[in-house]
């Protein structure tokens, strides 16, 4: 094992992982901005190097500062969170040429991920099931009309190298279309600088189910279960649950087996994510349930703590293992999910519009007891700075079933206080109390609904 | 009467999107906000001749005057 690993990454995540780093006896290197200074993961680490200035552009996304932030600090290894340079393939090459070792999958597999058109050929050619749609990224508005026609409507319009939710849209005819097309092609320019669009049926009332692999040191592609991310604003995750309500054992099987073969097709190490959208309507059709491949996340996801509540596993300590050539620590072939566990997101954020909300920290109060864990970025007199994402931490329960973690989510909702900035947990409290999410039978509008009802 | 368009939150000015005594119209964005990851556009909610009193890569606070429209 490494003696010391550097978290190239801030906030709930660069502490999670600090957390887990030290636990395994590993010396915890944070890097930071100036903005960033006071917060926990800083002071936790056992040594903390700052980058620069508050823009990530000038700290936590610039290339050169954080390799030598990790050469002056002596680290031998590092972790890049989610987010920020996680799935950026020149970062993981700078890496490994810097002689330190790159806690994630190979540049080459982050590249094979990275587009979406060539990511859906690649696991589509493994039998993983894909969406109908365009096997080329189209670059201009009547290629996309023409392959509108061969498509279907209604379709889903994304940036090929895109992400995030951002600049997708729906058409359901080809004046929507070309509207979609213009509105996708300036978005993904000017945040991917890559104009090339991807067309893809788009499935309706889904739900976006994930299965989570890992890919051990000797380059066995292991599933860990299922989360359902269906509650989503602005196509972005709020909450999360395992195992998926509606998902039988042999729909979870095959989900399971579709995912391990994305991740075997690129060699896959460490940890990630194949992301899928189900569609309900399938469910009692006499298929057995249809899914298709929607994208593969080339790293540790925000919501990962709940299969962990579930398996009993530490993600982290897995990827620490597979970037070393160790073997794991658990039984790949006895993976027992027990209980059920729900991620809530908590974000700086009006709980109404979902407008971001950053401001200072007056009172912070965690809930805890049994079942409850609370994955913080910040606490009580910090400030939460327009900077960064509005994620302030991850509120995550596990009961014995989903009932219980209904009610054991409720009371933690209510016990949590956070004063002095406008934050979701209200939002929570209207969703823990919401017919559909309470009966498991929601999809991806499920937010939407909430609002127009309220 | 004058429009005074202030701030709602926190903010970076990402982009500045009208000019200096620029003729606007009701619902017309005026500049675009960035906080926390998301574009946050100002739309003017009245027509008339805009004075811009903020610059791009400003940060602005909640309340603060970003823009008058006369």
């Amino acid at each position: 094992m490494f003696e010391s690993v550097l978290v190239a990454n801030r906030g709930e995540i660069a502490r999670r992982v600090i957390r887990t780093v030290q636990r395994m006896g590993v010396k915890a290197i944070a890097v930071h901005s100036d903005v960033d200074a006071e917060l926990p993961f800083v002071q936790e680490a056992d040594d903390a190097v700052l980058l620069g200035a508050a823009a990530p552009s000038e700290s936590y996304l610039d290339i050169a500062k954080v390799i030598e932030a990790a050469k002056q600090s002596g680290a031998q290894a590092v972790h890049p969170g989610y987010g920020f340079l996680s799935e950026n393939a020149e970062f993981a090459r700078a890496v490994g040429a810097a002689g330190l070792v790159w806690i994630g999958p190979s540049p080459e597999a982050i590249v094979a991920m990275g587009d979406k058109v060539e990511a859906r050929n690649l696991v589509g050619a493994h039998g993983v099931p894909i969406a109908p749609g365009t096997r080329e990224p189209v670059t201009d508005v009547e290629s996309a009309v023409l392959a509108g026609k061969e498509v279907g409507y209604p379709l889903m319009v994304k940036a090929a190298g895109g992400g995030g939710g951002i600049g997708m849209s729906i058409a359901q005819d080809e004046e929507q279309l070309r509207t979609a097309f213009a509105t996708a092609q300036n978005s993904a320019q000017r945040f991917f600088a890559n104009p090339a669009i991807l067309l893809e049926r788009y499935v309706a009332s889904a739900r976006h189910v994930e299965v989570q692999i890992l890919g051990l040191a000797d380059g066995r592609v292991v599933a860990l279960g299922e989360r359902d991310c269906s509650v989503q604003r602005r196509h972005q995750k709020v909450a999360e649950e395992t195992p998926c309500p509606v998902l039988t054992p042999e729909l979870r099987a095959r989900m399971c087996a579709a995912a391990t073969r994305a991740g075997e097709s690129v060699g896959y190490r460490g940890a990630g994510t194949v992301e899928f959208l189900l569609d309900p309507a399938s469910l009692d059709d006499g298929s057995g349930g249809q899914f298709y491949f929607l994208e593969m996340n080339a790293r540790l996801q925000v919501e990962h703590p709940i299969t962990e509540l579930v398996t009993g596993v530490d993600l982290v300590e897995q990827q620490l293992l597979a970037a070393a050539g160790e073997p794991p620590t658990f039984d790949p072939s006895a993976v027992a999910p027990h209980g059920h566990a729900i991620e809530l997101r908590v974000y700086a954020e009006d709980p109404k519009r979902f407008f971001p909300s950053p401001g200072p920290i007056n009172t912070w109060v965690e809930p805890s007891g049994p079942g409850v864990r609370v994955d913080a970025g910040y606490r009580e007199g910090n400030r939460v700075t327009q900077f960064y994402d509005p994620l302030m931490a991850k509120l995550c329960v596990h009961g014995a079933t989903r009932d219980e973690a209904l009610a054991t989510a409720r009371e933690a909702v209510a016990a949590f206080q956070i004063e002095g900035l406008k934050s979701n947990l209200p939002f929570f409290t209207e969703l823990l109390d919401d017919p559909e999410f309470v009966a498991g039978r929601y999809d991806t509008g499920l937010v939407e609904r909430m609002r127009a009802r309220s | 009467m004058a429009e005074e368009v202030r701030a709602e939150l926190v903010a970076n000015v990402w982009k500045v999107v009208v000019t200096e005594g620029q003729q606007v119209e009701d619902g017309d964005t005026l500049v675009i906000l960035e906080s926390m990851k998301m574009e946050i556009p100002v739309v003017a909610e009245s027509a008339g001749t805009v004075s811009v009193k903020i610059a791009e890569g400003d940060v602005v606070q909640e309340g603060d005057l970003i823009a008058v429209i006369e």
